[in-house]
């Protein structure tokens, strides 16, 4: 369920998070980018050990903000320029909680999460992505 | 001897020439061994760093992590979700 290779719907995240006694919701898009002549990325993962980092990585984020509730999807295979690779929703009881909720799983996901990218190119080539070219 | 699961993923996968192997080595023994062997059966990985990430079934672990017989050992190019 955290992993779709699938479009991203945004709708669906929320509906898992929002709740009459979470006031603010806030929702982190992470988007493919025009870089250079960069057309698609391919993202491929360690599914089995992503799933479980998310899973820590949510209950981290629950553990810290106990009143918040945080879904994650991240897509894969190839997405074109434009489209939504990961979607994060957090809902909490106040705003403040919402943004560090959604900030932090973000920020975990990107140094945790055994996923990789191959942005492709409109001449043919492909090229890996290390994190550090993208921080 | 005790054999070990090894997978590769992404760069790694295209260096190894495959996604899942496995290695027989001496058990007990560390990550470090089982990489230092799999550099050895599948020698396009030695174009891998000298200290590449690792996770020992399905976590991220240092090369000094104990390693037994039956685990997985999963070789891990930087990481770049999200």
């Amino acid at each position: 369920m955290h992993l779709t290779r699938d479009p991203l719907d945004v709708t669906d995240l929320l509906a898992q998070v929002q709740g009459a006694e979470r006031g603010g919701t806030c929702v982190f898009l992470g988007t493919v980018r025009n870089d250079g002549d960069v057309t698609a990325i391919d993202y491929s993962a360690y599914e089995a050990m992503a799933f479980e980092e998310i899973e820590r990585v949510l209950a981290e984020a629950h553990e810290r903000w106990p009143g918040s509730r945080v879904m994650l999807r991240h897509r894969l295979g190839v997405i074109p320029v434009g489209e939504a690779s990961i979607a994060i929703a957090a809902a909490a009881p106040h705003r403040d909680e919402a943004f560090a909720a959604c900030r932090y799983v973000i920020e975990e996901v990107k140094k945790r999460l055994p996923i990789w990218k191959k942005e492709l190119r409109g001449d043919g080539s492909e090229k890996w992505v290390e994190a550090h070219d993208h921080r | 001897m005790g054999k070990v699961s090894v997978r590769f993923f992404a760069r790694y996968a295209e260096l190894a020439g495959c996604t899942w192997s496995h290695v027989n080595v001496d058990t007990p023994t560390t990550v470090a061994e089982v990489i230092a062997r799999v550099r050895e059966v599948f020698p396009g990985t030695q174009a891998m760093p000298a200290k590449p990430l690792a996770a020992l079934n399905q976590r991220q672990v240092k090369l000094d992590a104990p390693v037994t017989e039956g685990d997985e050992v999963a070789l891990l190019p930087p990481l770049a979700g999200g």
